[in-house]
């Protein structure tokens, strides 16, 4: 096999991360310690430069299947590795004056590691692809998720993490087994032509066994119900710029996996009641049981939940508009769960606390810190002019337009709840008062930096939104078309 | 000049607007500045009005002086104005009690400026209603007279009396008479509100000229009723809200109330000008808009007149208040008009000539009274406000023997009261004696039982004359009593000398009357 | 090009919010003066805007469009016409004045300004805009503020649980009609949510009966329709005083506007099928209200349930679907949204001063505030249809409409111009006649000249709309005739 530059332009996001992961290492040996907080810069600015170097890296308008057909080089998969990119260098920002997180070399190293499990992640087009790039994502997750070794909490969500994980993995594993074992090929583009020929033969019941088996798997990742338990005690117990990279770049992982999967391999008649109904339960739970917490991470957790289920709406839809509704809602999703955890961090970094009562007087403390909150939190309301209206609207289109209306009906009745537990929120940081809300929040440059880039990018998205729409159209238009 | 004559009709009905505007801006501690300036500018309305009253040609058919401008396209609602003879006899006869009603009010010592400006304004909803040919904005200047008037009794009217109301709660008198006044008439407005409107959408128009031919001459069904149902509904709309405005009994017990409370210049305006809206109404719009319903509910309306004529007597004659005895003659007062309309719409269309002349006669008659009676009222209620003025007390038990120390107020008083009986010389005999001539031949018995409250009305006035004037002095009043001044004089001499001209020679006024009530009738 | 004078209307607020949270919060006059020359600003670009628009041209006017989302046909809209060019008036007014009002703020001026200055953009942008997409967007925008400009600043003892019920009634509202909205978007298949097309597109007959009440109820929840008007008084009495302002005065209207605008005249055939039962619901509204609002003893209560009682009066007149009723509640929108944020300003002026609303407690208070009493009056005599006052002008065509169509509702619904008389000289008299009770006095001051600006210009609005009708009439009767046309009538 002769290696030329042609074949590396698929998977240029991925050298790139992998240098820059290289190069951290290197100067973490060589750094002094107290310098090692600035690795957050270099990272942040590192990621940033991939994004830059990996714009000419862009693939055409038809899929590519290179690396011996392990990977499909695409605009899906280019789509959600520029979205993985951006959360891990926002991230990196959001850990920097983290004690004991952004001080340490190995963080930025292992969040970089998991980040090109990510990308694999996004353009496997082969299960053994697949699941290798899925561990890849995982294992540094876990470590990172446990990463405060002194913290029982922190070392218990790491713990879980890893049970659930391994667990959940195992049994995708199996579901994955069973799929070749039908197919005879791992290739997922022809797994679809194989199953097809062997339909008439008496399969079906594995065939929606495996189906079954793979959606634990990824429901996992995605934190739909019933595999959601992990999740609020893993984001509560996690370091909170990691939990907030768990809920978003991870999340999304998850999502590039499970629609390229689905949409591949399986006819939709066979999955999309069941994920209907996987949807509606995610949703309700997750906005249900969040109106009860008292634990803003918590909380948030529970909210990402009913995200995901919102999402699973545009994915149950199946059609484009369906698929490019759920890539503008991880789009805007991201961008706001990672602002909203990471004002989490800035407001926990000084009061040491995720309490809610911490959040009382927040606007006295530090008015637009309060500001910000509140933007992110309308966003994941569907408040316009912010991402999540303009998102959400695109997911109960797609439904519409499908006839899904109950499905919308749904949609829309959970948004007015989750509506309820936002406006609480903001409710205790503008109203109500607390002791010590004389005195100001102090809020470091990094995390101005990077929630300044966020808030921007919520309103950006939520208002000029042809742009973002256009590229969502062709990212679908990788799977429709 | 030339424009003072073509827009004659929208002058002299904002100048009191004018007038309150520049009242507003004066300063308010001012007080004596304020009242001379009113005084002075609700002259210019009167002055227009006689100059009106000069340029009117009686013997012209029609509305004279009109003016039409669009006000509320969508609608078809537009200012059109204009007046005939009863309209304008009304008319002169709000801008004359406006200047003496301000004069009689030098003495209100709260809120000149406020007072002042409200009675403006109210002068100009009364003006207003007079002049207005679309039903719209007759309606519009109908209600907006309440409010001012409102205040002046809510704010100004007299201040000792409570009232009990339901719950066991007491409220000032004045505040429950204004609010049952303007409840009252609210109410009744309201049927009339809703007939207009319901003309409105049917004809097509609020323009009365037009109304007259559109709105009689609608055949067929409306709202799945036959027409002549719907007209009955509306004309018993619009006959109610009038009636309480006259106010015509059953319908009049808001009237004692409000003219008691009000201050002396309200109680002069609500009985001179005020009461005379209702039978406006009716001549003006009930009859021409409703002829058929008109005759057939003559009788109905002639009746309720009787009772008024009757128990406004009595009820007079039983009060220990003077004045509430004469707001309870007014009732008795208007009952005559009343009856001359009813007189009237009872002959509608019918071609028996001696009934026409008889009709015509009551008509005249009743729009005589409504002049007359604005002058007595007035006067009457003015000489109440003069006597309370000085002794703080309306009781009629507490007076007595004043003639010896008051002997001009007392000469007074007896000339007013007589016009108010109807002695003929004065005023109120040659109207009350037309309308009895004229409903003779027609209501027969009615108008044999309005001579009993005739005699009832003998009664009161002298009731009142003796039990103020004669009999044993109150020596308590002795050396604390003066005599009515030159101010007070001003106010009520010209109205003496109306009361006496007409007495004597009404032909002046009644040939613009007549001239008006032959054309229509 | 023409000056684009409606997106400067539109974006002036939010702009000038923005801004305003650039300054530190400790400069609190400076973040006042802001908000004044913004509200200036606004009054001025929307006067400019109402007397620019040509009447015998009728039509949209000052059409700005800019694509948005081509691949889904959503665009950026405007234009305004007879309908709502009044309301974007109205709205230049509310500000302006609420503004000047709320001068007493203390309490983070910075933030309420701000967040008062993006609901007026909502408010504007949803007035004049001609795509059912961006109507939704700004309607949300107008929405969500609301929640914390009451939470935070409003009256302490019920402020959070009336909030947070308006803003999810209102949510509730808008979402189930973004549903209907959505469906109306595909089944026409014209991929575009350009209203004007919409219009256009021939809906069947079915679709549209199934769908209207979805979309008018979405809509008319926030017109305080009865049975979902619950949230209105309570969030009225809640609110701050500028925001009850801005939220009876202006809000309410953007329902009674959206569900016109979405509903009757995207779905006529609907609208024609339904609105005999959904008059009834309005003369509940309208007689209801007006009962439930004389036997309150708050202050605040009784304009509350005023203003439920009102605004029925305007989803009534669109009932009637004629041109009277319409054009009737075209100006009660208009008329009704002056009056009570005078209402509400008057309210709040007394109880800055009394600290109490309760009206037996109160009275006397035209000794000290003459002005007050007198502007009261003048919004007392509008509320009760006295002619002469804008009031009449808007209630009377609507009556008239009412007899084109349901003789025997105008006659039920006229019982509440009675009550609604009994309840205003009520007040008036307990409140600002008779005598001060002895715990005020000496403590009862006069307002301050920007109240007494606001109170004057609120006052001669109405009077002036009253007097010569005129100067409204005629363009609202455009809007309306627009309007007929899409209901295939006159």
């Amino acid at each position: 096999m002769l290696l030329n530059i042609e074949q590396f332009l698929p998977i240029l996001p991925e050298v790139l991360l992998l240098i820059l992961g290289l190069l951290i290492l290197a100067l973490q040996m060589s750094l002094p310690k107290p310098q090692h907080r600035n690795l957050g810069w270099v990272t942040a600015v590192g990621m940033g430069l991939v994004i830059l170097f990996s714009l000419p890296a862009r693939p055409g308008t038809e899929p590519m299947y290179v690396w011996g057909g392990m990977i499909s080089y695409d605009w899906l998969s280019f789509t959600f590795k520029m979205l993985f990119i951006f959360a891990a260098g926002i991230t990196a920002l959001l850990a920097m004056d983290i004690e004991g997180l952004g001080t340490r070399g190995e963080f930025y190293v292992l969040m970089i590691a998991s980040t090109i499990g990510m990308c694999f992640m996004a353009s496997a087009a082969d299960l053994v692809m697949l699941y290798l790039s899925i561990e890849t994502v995982s294992i540094p997750l876990y470590i990172l998720a446990g990463f405060f070794i002194f913290d029982n909490k922190s070392t218990e969500a790491g713990f879980k993490y890893l049970l659930f994980g391994a667990l959940s993995s195992a049994i995708m594993l199996f579901g994955f087994t069973l799929l070749y074992g039908m197919a005879g090929t791992t290739r997922l583009p022809h797994i679809v032509i194989s199953l097809l020929q062997n339909a008439t033969s008496g399969l079906i019941p594995a065939y929606i066994g495996s189906l079954t088996l793979i959606l634990v798997g990824f429901g996992f990742k995605i934190s739909a119900v019933p595999f959601h338990f992990w999740a609020p005690d893993v984001y509560e117990g996690a370091p909170t710029p990691v939990a907030g990279f768990l809920s978003t770049a991870s999340k999304a992982a998850g999502f590039a996996v499970l629609v390229r999967v689905l949409l591949w391999v399986f006819p939709a008649e066979i999955w999309a009641p069941l994920l209907a109904a996987i949807s509606v339960a995610t949703m309700t739970l997750g906005n249900l049981v969040a109106l009860t917490q008292h634990n803003i991470k918590r909380m948030l957790a529970y909210s990402s939940i009913a995200h995901a289920g919102y999402a699973l709406i545009g994915v149950v839809s199946f059609s484009a508009l369906g698929l490019i509704s759920v890539v503008y809602y991880l789009l805007a999703y991201l961008i706001t769960n990672l602002a909203a955890f990471g004002i989490v961090s800035a407001v926990g970094r000084v009061t040491r606390s995720d309490d809610l009562t911490a959040y009382y007087g927040l606007s006295r403390r530090s008015p637009y810190l309060a500001l910000a909150l509140l933007v992110a939190l309308l966003s994941l309301a569907g408040m316009p002019p912010l991402a999540g209206f303009v998102a959400k609207v695109f997911i109960f289109m797609a439904a519409i337009e499908a006839g899904l209306i109950w499905l919308a009906v749904m949609g829309v009745l959970n948004s007015i709840v989750g509506l309820y537990y936002y406006l609480t929120v903001l409710k205790y940081v503008y109203l109500y008062r607390s002791d010590g809300d004389t005195e100001p929040l102090p809020v470091s440059r990094s995390f101005t930096v990077a929630i300044a880039v966020l808030i921007a990018g919520i309103l950006l998205v939520g208002t000029l939104f042809s742009p973002w729409f256009n590229w969502a159209s062709t990212a679908a238009a990788a799977l429709f078309n | 000049m030339e424009i003072i004559l073509n827009n004659l009709l929208t002058l002299i009905l904002f100048t009191p607007v004018l007038a309150a505007v520049i009242v507003m801006i004066l300063p308010s501690d001012q007080e004596d500045l304020i009242r001379w300036v009113s005084f002075v500018l609700s002259f210019i309305p009167l002055a227009l009005s006689i100059l009106l009253w000069m340029r009117f040609s009686p013997a012209q058919p029609g509305f004279q002086f009109e003016q039409k401008v669009i006000w509320y396209s969508a609608i078809k609602s537009s200012f059109h104005v204009g007046v005939d003879g009863i309209s304008l006899t009304m008319v002169l006869l709000t801008t004359l009690l406006t200047p003496l009603a301000i004069l009689a009010s030098f003495t209100i010592k709260d809120r000149v400026k406020s007072f002042m400006v409200l009675f403006f304004l109210l002068e100009m909803g009364m003006l207003g209603v007079f002049l207005m040919l679309d039903l719209l904005l007759f309606f519009v200047f109908w209600e907006f007279g309440l409010v001012p008037m409102y205040f002046l009794i809510n704010q100004w009217g007299s201040e000792k009396g409570e009232r009990e109301i339901w719950g066991g709660r007491k409220v000032a008198a004045r505040t429950y008479a204004s609010f049952k006044f303007m409840i009252y008439t609210m109410a009744g407005s309201l049927g009339l509100l809703l007939a207009i409107q319901m003309i409105g959408v049917v004809s097509g128009t609020f323009d009365i000229p037009e109304l007259f031919a559109r709105w009689t001459a609608l055949e067929g069904s409306l709202f799945g009723m036959p027409i002549g149902v719907v007209k009955s509904i509306a004309f018993w709309a619009f006959a109610i809200a009038f009636a309480i405005k006259v106010p015509v009994w059953p319908f009049h017990t808001w009237l004692p109330d409000a003219h008691t409370e009000a201050p002396t210049a309200g109680s002069m305006i609500l009985a001179g000008v005020l009461l005379k809206l209702g039978a406006y109404g009716f001549l003006r719009l009930v009859l021409p808009l409703y002829p058929a319903e008109s005759r057939a509910y003559a009788g109905v309306l002639g009746f309720l007149a009787v009772m008024a004529i009757i128990f406004g007597a009595l009820a007079s004659w039983g009060q220990k208040d003077f004045k509430r005895l004469v707001a309870y003659s007014s009732v008795n007062h208007m009952g005559f008009v009343v009856l001359g309309i009813a007189a009237a719409a009872y002959t509608l269309g019918m071609e028996s000539e001696p009934l026409a002349l008889s009709a015509k006669l009551a008509l005249n008659g009743a729009v005589l009274q409504m002049f007359n009676h604005g002058l007595s009222a007035a006067g009457m209620f003015f000489l109440v406000g003069v006597i309370y003025e000085r002794t703080h007390t309306r009781d009629l038990n507490e007076y007595g023997g004043l003639f010896p120390l008051v002997p001009v107020y007392g000469g007074i008083l007896i000339f007013t009261s007589m016009s108010s009986l109807g002695l003929p010389g004065l005023n109120g005999f040659i109207s009350e004696f037309l309308v009895v001539r004229g409903t003779w031949p027609i209501f027969t018995l009615y108008t044999a039982l309005a001579m009993i409250g005739l005699f009832f009305t003998g009664a009161y006035i002298l009731k009142a004359i003796k039990q103020v004037l004669q009999g044993p002095l109150n020596e308590h009043w002795a050396g604390h009593i003066t005599e009515i001044n030159a101010r007070e004089l001003l106010v009520i001499v010209p109205l003496m000398v109306l009361m006496l001209w007409i007495g004597v020679m009404p032909a002046w006024i009644l040939g613009v009357i007549n001239h008006a009530v032959s054309m229509w009738f | 090009m023409q000056f684009p004078i409606l997106s400067f209307i539109v974006f002036t607020p939010i702009v000038s919010g923005l801004l305003i949270f650039l300054i530190p919060a400790d400069r609190k006059t400076e973040a006042r003066v802001a908000a004044l020359a913004a509200g200036l600003l606004a009054l001025l670009l929307s006067i400019w805007a109402y007397f620019s628009y040509d009447v015998a041209a009728g039509g949209y006017q000052f059409v700005e469009q800019y694509t948005w989302l081509p691949m889904l046909g959503i665009s950026y809209h405007v234009g305004l016409d007879g309908m709502n060019a009044p309301l974007v008036l109205l709205t230049g007014i509310v500000m302006f004045t609420g503004v000047l009002i709320s001068w007493g703020v203390d309490d983070r001026p910075r933030e309420f300004f701000g967040f008062l200055f993006i609901l007026a953009t909502g408010v504007f942008g949803v007035f004049v805009a001609l795509d059912l997409f961006m109507l939704f967007f700004f309607y949300e925008i107008a929405v969500f503020p609301m929640y914390l400009l009451i939470s935070i600043w409003g009256w302490k003892v019920t402020r959070e649980y009336a909030a947070m019920k308006l803003t999810l009634y209102l949510f509730i509202g808008s979402v189930v009609a973004l549903v209907g909205a959505l469906a109306m978007y595909f089944v026409s298949g014209l991929g575009t949510f350009d209203m004007i097309a919409l219009e256009q597109a021939g809906f069947s007959p079915e679709f549209q009966r199934l769908v209207f009440p979805f979309v008018f109820f979405g809509f008319a929840v926030l017109g305080g329709i009865f049975p979902f008007h619950n949230w209105s008084p309570d969030g009225h009495v809640a609110a701050p005083t500028a925001v009850s302002m801005f939220h009876a005065g202006v809000l309410m209207k953007l329902g009674a506007f959206a569900a016109l605008r979405v509903g009757i005249m995207l779905l006529p055939e609907g609208a024609k099928a339904h609105m005999w039962w959904i008059i009834l619901l309005t003369l509940v509204n309208v007689v209801y209200g007006a009962f439930i609002a004389s036997v309150q003893s708050d202050f605040k209560y009784v304009i509350g349930f005023s203003s439920v009682s009102h605004m029925g009066l305007v989803a009534m007149g669109f009932a009637t679907l004629n041109k009277a009723g319409m054009l009737g509640a075209g100006i009660q929108m208009f008329s009704h949204g002056v009056m009570t944020a005078l209402f509400f300003a008057v309210v709040g002026m007394v109880y800055d001063q009394a600290h109490t609303r309760e009206i037996p407690n109160l009275g006397g208070f035209r000794k000290a505030m003459p002005l007050v009493a007198v502007a009261f009056i003048v919004g007392g005599l509008v509320s009760m249809g006295m002619p002469g006052f804008s009031g009449f002008v808007a209630e009377f065509p609507i009556f008239m409409g009412l007899w084109g169509t349901y003789p025997w509702i105008a006659i039920a619904a006229a019982i509440s111009i009675v009550v609604t008389a009994s309840y205003i000289i009520r007040i008036i008299g307990n409140v600002f006649f008779g005598k001060l009770p002895d715990a005020f006095e000496g403590h009862i001051r006069d307002v301050n000249a920007l109240d007494k600006v606001a109170l004057v210009f609120l006052s001669a609005v109405l009077i002036i709309v009253g007097v010569y009708p005129s100067i409204m009439v005629p363009m609202v009767e455009s809007g309306v005739t627009y309007i007929l046309r899409l209901l295939g009538g006159a």
